[in-house]
Order: C-alpha cells, then structure tokens, then sequence
C-alpha cells in the first residue's frame, strides 16, 4: 500500500446516517476473490432495483468520478467485514468525511489507505449545504487535516498514529517484527506465570 | 498506594507488549479464531508466503455459510467453495477445525465458551463484531478487520488504542418474559448506535449478576450495536461454574492457578469510569425494533415514532426507517401482523433462548411459518434430550442444523424481499437478512410470541402461569 497526503477530486454528499457495511456491501457478493474488482458492488442494493437497473437519482450513480464522500454519523457500523472497505477503495473513494465511524471500520478503512475523516456535526451540516445534490471539486490535505470545497474549508479529525500509517503507507506486520524480542520474551513469562492460558488439547494431553 | 483500576486497565496490561508514542498498544492475542469469511486474511498472508505464528491459539469453526438444513448435497457452489477455502487453509496451517459434521460444530462465539476455550483474563479476537460476546467471561475480546486477522494470525498479536472506560449498571429485578436483550436493546435506544463509540463497556449491577452465563454474552454481544468495540463483565462463581470440566479448560492444578489469577479480575471499587450510565431492571419491558437500526427500539407496548412531532435532523432519518418499514407513524407496534419468525444466533441461540421460546410455545401453535436454529451442534444436542425439539416442531416451526443462518442469510436462509420477520437476531438494517427484508428484533420469548399470535405481542400475558 502506497502513502499519501494530498489528495484532489470530485466530493458528493450521501446525507444518510448510520451506513452500516451491510450497506456498503450486501453480504451475497463477500465470497468473491479481492482480484476480481470491488467497486461494482459498493451500496449495491441502494443503488440498484431488483432488476440490478441503477437508479438515476441516487448520488454516486450521477456522479460516476466521485473520490470523496460526504456521510452522516456512524458511518460504517456493523459487521467487521473489511469487504465494504475494498468496496469503497475498489470504488475509487478515497475519503469519507463523517461526524462519527464505527470503529472497526475505521481501522480497516486506513489499514487500505482511505481516509476515515471526523468532523463536527456543524461542519458536516456546512458540508452538505456546500455539496448540495452536485459533485464539486475539493482538496483534501492530511498534514493539515483539512479539507477544501469551493473555498469552504474546515478541519477533521484523525488518530495521529493512522494519519503517520496513511501518509507512510505502512504495513503493521512489518512494524510488529521489529518487536519480536519483546513478543517472545511476553510469550515466555506467560508459559511460566500462567500455565492455564494455553489451551488444553489433544496435544497436550491433560 | 495504586491508583484504583477498572477491570479493563488490569486486562489491559495483561496483555501489552508494547507501548508506542502514538498511543497504541501492541497486545498478545491469547485465542483467535476464525471462520469462512477470514478468506481474505488467509489470502493476505499466503501474499507474504507467511505462516501462522501459534496455530495451537488458532481456531476455525464452519458457521457463516454452514448449510442449515440439507448438509450433505445440493450445496451452492459458492458456499461449497467458502467451506471448502477454510478446510484447506485451516488444514496448511495445522489449525483445529470445528467442521460441518463435528460435534462441536456451530456460531463462532457459541463455539468458544461452550468448548473452554473462552475463558476469563484471556484476550480474544475473531474477525467478527459480535467476539464482544467472549467479553462476558471478563475476557478482553474485540472483533477486527481482515488486515488485523492476518495481522494476527502472522504474529499472535494486534495493535489496539485502549478504549475509555465505560461503565453500564443495571439495578432492580428484570420482570417476568424481561431478559437480556430487553436490556440492551434498552441502553442502545438511549444512546444511539453509535453511543459508546470508542469505550470499552463493562456491565455491572445487580440485574447483571443475576445473568445466567447465556444472558451474559447476549448482553455483551450486543456491545457492537451500540458502536462499542468491546464489553466485558467481570468474573464470578457463575462464570467459573459455567467453565470448569469444559473441554478445552483448565484442570487439575492449572485450574486452581487460573481461579486464584481470576479471582482479580474486578474493578476496583473506587475505579473512575470516563462515563458512567445507571439503568433500573425494573422498568425495562419487553423491548422490539421498529426500522433499521437497532437503536430503533421501543418497548412493545408504545407507539411507532411520528416524524412530524420530531426536529427536523431525526425526521427523515425516522421518515426513510418508516418508509423502508412499510410501517404507520404514530400507531401501536402491537398487533404489527409477522410473516415468519427466526429463533437463532449468536445473540440468541443458546439453550437458555431455546427454553425461553419453549416456554411460550409449548402447547400452542404457530400462526406464521418459522426457522429455530440452534447456535451449535451441542446446544442442538442438548435441546433436543430437553424435548424443546418436539415443542417447536409441535408448533409447526422447522427444527435445523447450527449455524449463523438467517441471521446474515449467507448459506441461503434468506428472508423474501418484503417479508416481516421476528427474529432473535442482532441487526436490522436494511437487506441484513436477504434483500428486501423487513427485521424486527426481539428476545427469543418475544418471537416465541410472535409466532403464536402471527403478529408483534408483549409476550407478558402469555406466560401467565408458565416458568420461564
Ligand atoms: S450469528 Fe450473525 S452476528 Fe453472529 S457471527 Fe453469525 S452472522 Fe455474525
């Protein structure tokens, strides 16, 4: 995964709140392999009829260039699944500005370099009188947490130690071996201090 | 002299390995277990050519897809090849695998304390909301990511921000046909679904010491509706009974070392809370959802929100609830007529929420078609030496196989686009249990009520001279 701090693009607003990932994507489309491409099944049963026909109005379907989002509050709750993040970023999203996220999405979200955005409720309602129903150029800056729309600029709000992952792109796997000492050495006084933390198996017998 | 700590701050550095600048904590991972849908993280891992770190800390459990009714043919190619990714990957990294056919076999958060393998002081992660539920043996247990899974599974570890503390006290004595699901469907009305955003729960209170160990986990499986990561209640004689001779539990001189060690795990009482809620038992009532998000919740015995009486930010959001509902403003949600009724999962499928359903149903008949399945193969076993099989069938409900079923409808247990269903599961947002479909939560008795009068019912008067 690649870093990043600025970013340039077209921002549309979803004035809904609670977003769920159930929303973000339908569970029926999870078994399918990262390779194939999740960008097409983002929101897919609110964007879509029965028939799978999109509806015209809803606002990522008129504004296909989208890579930023504008949401209402507790944005991402629900089930853990990191599928509603590849649906975002295979979607061409970037960030997602909200007053509040469900917290696993969040650290899924910049676990794949999209940007979990917390901003005051008076700003998202600033936001969204800004965007309207249109699509409007804006700039979004993660040294100086802000972002701009049409001269509209207001500051969000990020975990310091995710806005250092995003901008570096860090991978935790590679961070965490550079503890391994200290992970085997926590391992070992466990084994000796706490004998029944390790689980009773076939293999260990009694 | 120490500070006074809360439960959370002794599980906490328990576990921490690290501390980092930031504020994170690198934390060891005492069980982890994992289900179809870590297909992901598995994949993640075999891109690193990595291997699993503790694969005797690693466990795997069939239950997202897991047929419910025909297990042995016919089975959808996709659900075929999701159980089938799990066995071959569970297999590669010699993880125990709780299959289609083991006796153990069932819902990952029923799966772990049921088998021992939950247990008080341990920290556990899964990658699934609702591993809060492990948090009711006063148990760190937090649900993650895909990237976290494989994380986890390369290291045995996970980095974690540590929560504020939050405190939930519930006092009195819950009412008759009142159970634990009233109670936090209760507080997540009252602080919305994003109310405990970033705070560890824990549960205290009389009303909470009265929980059965079952009662327990459906309140701290719930935890996640209310946004919060984690839930944890502290240990006690219910917990310790409900452990011992279990088979993946300590025993003989590890299980007298592992009481002593569990005997600490309380907060202490002058422990300050970053936020502190109080609840009276005795005034919580039968609760059910009305739209699409589990904060939508109101006792059944009250009316359905009107968007006009409501400030204009909360209307619409109760206007496109109502909308997508098919449902009156303002009307009593008693006598709401149901098309089916789902009794299962790991919010409510355990043998207590079978007895509970039982109790309703026993005798009578179903008005609407309906679905029980228990939360695991064992509680299936168990209900069925109960004779609870017979009260359901009885009833004209189908009696299946365990398995997150029509909870998330991933195995095909799908609610018609259209339809009502009372459900003893944990969300209803909109499409959870099938595209279209319309999700009233409820406790197990509530939708044992349901069933019998085809329409949502304060279950109270039904029980009228019945245990429960
Ligand atoms: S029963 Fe439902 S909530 Fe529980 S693990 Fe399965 S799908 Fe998730």
């Amino acid at each position: 995964m690649s870093g990043w701090t600025k970013h340039s693009g077209q921002a549309v607003a979803l004035p809904f709140h609670n977003i769920d990932t159930d929303q973000l994507i339908p569970s029926r489309f999870m078994s399918t392999p990262r390779s194939e491409g999740y960008g097409r099944f983002l929101l897919h049963d609110l964007r879509r009829d029965e028939s799978g026909s999109e509806h015209p109005h809803f606002p990522l379907n008129r504004h296909k260039d989208t890579s930023i989002v504008v949401a209402g509050r507790n944005f991402g709750s629900g089930s853990s699944r990191e599928a509603a993040v590849y649906a975002l970023v295979d979607a061409g999203i970037r960030a997602v500005f909200a007053p509040s996220f469900g917290d696993i999405f969040s650290g899924n979200a910049v676990n794949n370099g999209l940007l979990p955005a917390l901003i005051q409720d008076a700003d998202f309602e600033l936001l969204l009188r800004a965007l309207g129903d249109a699509s409007r150029p804006a700039h979004v800056c993660l040294d100086a947490r802000h972002i701009s729309i049409d001269g509209t600029t207001i500051g969000f709000q990020i975990d310091p130690g995710r806005r250092t992952k995003l901008i570096n792109g860090w991978d935790d796997i590679d961070l965490t071996m550079q503890h391994a000492a200290a992970i085997g050495q926590h391992k070992r006084r466990l084994d000796s201090h706490a004998p029944w933390v390790r689980p009773v198996t076939e293999r260990t017998g009694s | 002299m120490t500070a006074p700590r809360a439960l959370l701050d002794r599980l906490w550095s328990a576990h921490e390995i690290v501390l980092r600048e930031d504020g994170s904590s690198l934390l060891w991972v005492d069980r982890h277990l994992v289900h179809e849908g870590s297909h992901h993280a598995f994949a993640k891992l075999a891109a690193r050519k990595a291997s699993v770190a503790e694969p005797e800390l690693t466990f795997a459990v069939v239950d997202h897809y897991a047929p419910t009714r025909e297990r042995d043919k016919g089975l959808a190619p996709q659900i075929a090849y999701m159980i089938d990714t799990l066995r071959k990957n569970a297999a590669n990294h010699g993880l125990k695998l709780f299959d289609l056919r083991d006796p153990g076999q069932g819902i990952v958060h029923v799966v772990g304390p049921e088998q021992g393998l939950t247990l008080p002081g341990l920290l556990i992660n899964c990658g699934d909301s609702h591993t809060s539920t492990h948090g009711a043996f006063g148990a760190l247990a937090f649900g993650i990511g895909a990237t976290e899974v494989a994380h986890v599974l390369a290291t045995q570890t996970i980095w974690q921000k540590k929560p504020a503390a939050m405190r939930i006290s519930i006092d009195g004595e819950l009412g008759p046909g009142v159970s634990a699901k009233d109670i936090a469907l209760n507080w997540i009305a009252r602080l919305g679904a994003d109310g405990a955003q970033g705070h560890a729960i824990e549960y205290a209170g009389s009303a909470v010491r009265s929980l059965s160990m079952e009662g327990r986990m459906t309140l701290c499986n719930l935890s996640i509706e209310g946004g919060a990561r984690f839930g944890m209640i502290a240990p006690d004689e219910t917990t310790f009974a409900y452990v011992k001779g279990r088979a993946h539990a300590p025993r003989g001189l590890a299980w007298e070392a592992a009481l002593n060690d569990w005997s600490e795990l309380a907060s202490d009482e002058d422990a300050e809370f970053d936020r502190d809620i109080h609840l009276d038992g005795s005034e919580i009532a039968p609760t059910v959802t009305w739209g699409t998000s589990p904060e939508h919740a109101i006792p059944v015995t009250s009316t359905i929100p009107d968007p006009e009486t409501l400030a204009n930010g909360k209307a619409q959001a109760v206007r496109d609830a109502l909308d997508y509902m098919g449902l009156p403003a303002g009307h009593p949600i008693q006598g709401t007529p149901v098309d089916q009724v789902f009794i299962g999962s790991c919010t409510n499928g355990r043998i207590e929420d079978l007895r509970h359903a039982a109790a309703v149903l026993s005798g009578r008949r179903a008005k609407v078609s309906g679905l029980v399945s228990p939360g695991s193969a064992l509680v299936k076993t168990q209900a069925e030496q109960e004779g609870l099989d017979r009260i359901f069938i009885d009833a004209g409900l189908e009696w299946a196989a365990s398995g997150c079923s029509m909870c998330v409808g991933m195995n095909g247990d799908l609610v018609e686009p259209g339809k009502r269903c009372a459900s003893s599961t944990n969300r209803n947002f909109r499409g959870r249990q099938g595209p279209g479909a319309l999700t009233h939560l409820m406790s197990p008795a509530m939708v044992a009520a349901a069933a019998v009068t085809g329409t949502i019912t304060d279950v109270r008067p039904l029980l009228k001279g019945r245990a429960i």
